[in-house]
């Protein structure tokens, strides 16, 4: 692998980092309880949660770093979050 | 995920959970749109997005140093000035890269008024380092270079207003924020991406590592800091304050007791004198900028 | 077309015929006249080029930075404390191969300030990875421009370039200078091609970091890039030659130095005094000849072996001194003849444009005559007591 001049880099590969190892705790997302306002979406600092075919957010657990913002900022409390087993 | 298309501000970037300046990047480009250049200062978040061979940015981006991000960003858009291309240019930094010790290129980018907007992340601190104090940590925060200890309370001095100084500069739009109160802020980044000239917007970004709290509470600090009044969010055009958010005041407690950066005001017993010159600090924003909602009789 | 000119309007009027679209400067004797004709050249629209006055150096060459990662071919000028205040950036200029060209008008560095001429600027910067090239005269300081352009922005070399020239000796004396016109200029320089450029269109991150596990690599091809320039330059100048008439195919010449027992090594202005003094010398029957180092960096240590090879001693005048050490010349020629048994002497000469005259020159080859090297000579002894 040739270095790339210049110390550069073409947009895409931080996806290679899959930061959901990180995680101890994961974000449970309650359909039930969901009003699809969409906040878990703009607050998540990683972008990793997103809305389904029929506008539920579903978070990405690749890179979900299970940091409980979205649990804590949602105002329907619709997500849970759980000790993960690993 | 991996098999949509790339955020602008994308996935595997290696912030921490809960990070603030994270999800301001993420903001600012949800804001600005792909037609952006954003050069960005040495710091948390050039580091934490951009580990060789991975960069987390799907727009254009430079680092130079930590101190240049004005004058490289004053010669971007020089470049696209002559080329007659149409990008935006942002530059990113930290307070400390913002309000320390890239001073003296912020000043000549905004006095020529370079056509740019420059978006401070302020997270009241240098965090990339180990947790320094900077010219915009607050009064009495306990850092790693203004620790509290038997004869200190921690940062002995309030935070610069470095605001004030770009708008002296002639700079037509300057604003607060926080990532908060995320729609705000992306409202500010658009407006002042769109006005020519140099505008300037300090967004407030909690650092759970920072300032001593458990990221999932990084919205509830920033609101915090802005129920107390200290931290007021407001607009200045031309000179003027034309917009401020008005709130119904807490006290300053509320917030202080949250971050173990303030713990040593509370233990082992409470330092009632210092918590008041704190309480002070809110009151005289609260009394600049109008923010408290008075009730009508 | 030749013309009597100062040397700063004069490589002013070279640069302009490099068409840079974006220029950033900052004012600082002895280089103030070039960004000032510059200003003025702008300001007439005799060149398209965006202007930046900028508040410090530093952000001169941070702005160059910008514009040159966006796409234009830029330029800049400085000397002495300027590029001791560019320090940090020089090094992220040439590590993020950008070819951007500056002059630097050499002048000594403080403390004590002096605004005079030796080589001490550039010099403190040879490990930065920029190409470093020293004229002798203005004319070569002119057209050394065109082809430090050409040679930074050859794919192959992708790194930035020092022009140096010697302060006040040359930036601010006037002599006969042949000037191309603009359709030589663009015949010999085509229109600037980014290897990559920040766009909107095709986005890429510049300036990443380096782990350990890269970044040794990063610096290893930065040097490769820097040593295989040598022979880009070697073939800029030759084309120029061929073109115009003065070939630059050399990154060494050498006068009068085929028979030559004393060899000197130097560079700048200062080979002018040392070719007369040469003259001289040789017709009082002394064997004495020059080798001009006209690139510092690259340093063709090859080409410098083989034109030393056949002398008895070396003498290197040095305009700058590693405090502690010794001429970074001198250092670097008796690395390349490294095994040769020719000794090689250092001298150390003209600090803060203490003048050097003919009868100086031929003190220096008395001392080398008799094995008296590695001084800073010219000293004024009784200030020493």
């Amino acid at each position: 692998m040739a270095l790339n001049l210049g110390c550069t880099a073409k947009p895409g590969n931080a996806r290679d980092n899959k930061t959901g190892s990180w995680r101890v705790f994961k974000p449970e997302f309650i359909r039930e309880k969901c009003t699809q306002c969409g906040m878990c979406t703009i607050v998540c600092p990683e972008g990793c949660i997103s809305p389904d075919e029929d506008e539920f957010p579903v978070p990405d657990y690749d890179y979900c770093k299970g940091c409980g913002l979205c649990a804590e900022e949602c105002p329907s409390e619709a997500i849970e979050m759980k000790k993960e087993e690993k | 995920m991996t098999d949509k298309p790339c955020n602008l501000f994308d996935v595997g970037h290696r912030a921490c959970g809960g990070c603030a300046a994270a999800l301001a990047a993420k903001l600012i480009l949800e804001a600005a749109g792909k037609n952006t250049i954003v050069v960005s200062a040495t710091g948390c978040m050039e580091v934490f997005s951009t580990p060789y061979p991975e960069t987390a940015w799907g727009v254009p981006w430079i680092h130079s140093l930590f101190e240049n991000n004005s004058a490289v960003a004053s010669g971007v858009v020089a470049s696209l000035k002559k080329q007659g291309r149409t990008e935006k240019v942002i530059a990113l930094g930290g307070d400390g890269a913002t309000v320390d010790i890239g001073m003296l290129c912020i000043s000549g980018a905004f006095e020529r008024g370079t056509d740019f907007t420059y978006i401070c992340y302020d997270n009241e601190a240098y965090m990339n380092t180990g947790i320094q104090r900077s010219g915009a940590t607050p009064y009495d925060a306990s850092t790693t270079t203004s620790p509290a200890g038997k004869c200190s309370f921690g940062n002995p001095r309030p935070k610069k207003d470095l605001p004030a100084i770009l708008a002296a500069h002639g700079a037509p739009y300057v604003a607060t924020a926080s990532v908060a109160y995320p729609a705000d802020f992306k409202k500010k980044v658009e407006k002042a991406v769109n006005i020519p000239g140099p505008c300037y917007i300090q967004v407030h970004a909690p650092c759970c590592t920072g300032w001593g709290f458990e990221g999932e509470k990084t919205i509830a600090i920033g609101k915090l800091a802005i129920e107390t009044g200290l931290w007021v969010n407001y607009e200045m055009e031309n000179g003027e304050v034309t917009r401020v958010k008005k709130v119904r005041r807490k006290p300053v407690e509320d917030y202080l007791t949250e971050q173990k950066r303030f713990r040593h005001l509370f233990r082992p017993k409470k330092n009632d004198g210092e918590i008041a010159k704190i309480q002070q600090i809110a009151d005289r924003n609260a009394e600049k900028y109008g923010t408290d909602i008075v009730l009508k009789k | 077309m030749m013309e009597i000119m100062e040397g700063s309007h004069a490589v002013a009027r070279a640069v302009t015929m490099c068409r840079p679209q974006v220029i950033a400067a900052y004012p600082i004797t002895p280089q103030t006249h070039i960004v000032e004709a510059l200003a003025e050249i702008v300001a007439n629209c005799e060149l398209d080029a965006d202007y930046i006055t900028v508040e410090s150096e530093f952000s001169a060459l941070s702005a160059c930075l910008g514009a040159s990662a966006a796409g234009s071919r830029v330029y800049s000028a400085t000397t002495s404390q300027g590029l001791a205040l560019m320090f940090e950036v020089c090094f992220n200029v040439a590590g993020m191969r950008q070819p951007v060209v500056m002059s630097i008008v050499n002048r000594a560095l403080g403390a004590p300030l002096s605004i005079w001429n030796d080589h001490q600027d550039s010099i403190s910067l040879r490990d930065s990875g920029w190409m470093q090239f020293y004229a002798e005269d203005n004319q070569e300081a002119t057209d050394l421009h065109y082809i430090a352009y050409k040679v930074a922005e050859d794919h192959r070399v992708l790194l930035p370039s020092f022009v140096c020239f010697d302060g006040f000796i040359l930036s601010h004396t006037y002599e006969p200078v042949d000037m191309l016109n603009q359709e030589q200029a663009d015949s010999y320089l085509p229109p600037f091609k980014p290897y990559h450029r920040l766009d909107a269109d095709d986005p890429i991150s510049f300036g990443l970091f380096a782990s350990p596990d890269y970044y040794q690599e990063f610096r290893y091809e930065n040097d490769q890039a820097l040593r295989s320039a040598q022979d880009v330059v070697a073939s800029c100048g030759r084309e120029f030659g061929e073109m115009f008439g003065r070939d630059y195919s050399g990154l060494v010449e050498a006068y009068r130095l085929d028979d030559a027992d004393t060899a000197i090594v130097a560079m700048g202005s200062l080979c002018g005094t040392v070719k007369d003094a040469i003259d001289e010398l040789r017709d009082a029957g002394k064997k004495v000849g020059l080798l001009k180092i006209r690139s510092f960096r690259p340093f063709p240590a090859e080409e410098i072996k083989s034109a030393l090879s056949g002398v008895s001693r070396v003498a290197v005048l040095d305009k700058n001194i590693s405090l502690g050490s010794k001429g970074a010349a001198c250092l670097e020629i008796r690395d390349a003849l490294y095994g040769s048994q020719i000794p090689v002497l250092g001298y150390v000469l003209a600090l803060g444009g203490r003048d050097v005259r003919k009868k100086d020159i031929a003190a220096i080859v008395d001392n080398a005559e008799k094995g008296r090297g590695d001084i800073v000579y010219g000293l004024r002894e009784e200030l020493l007591k």
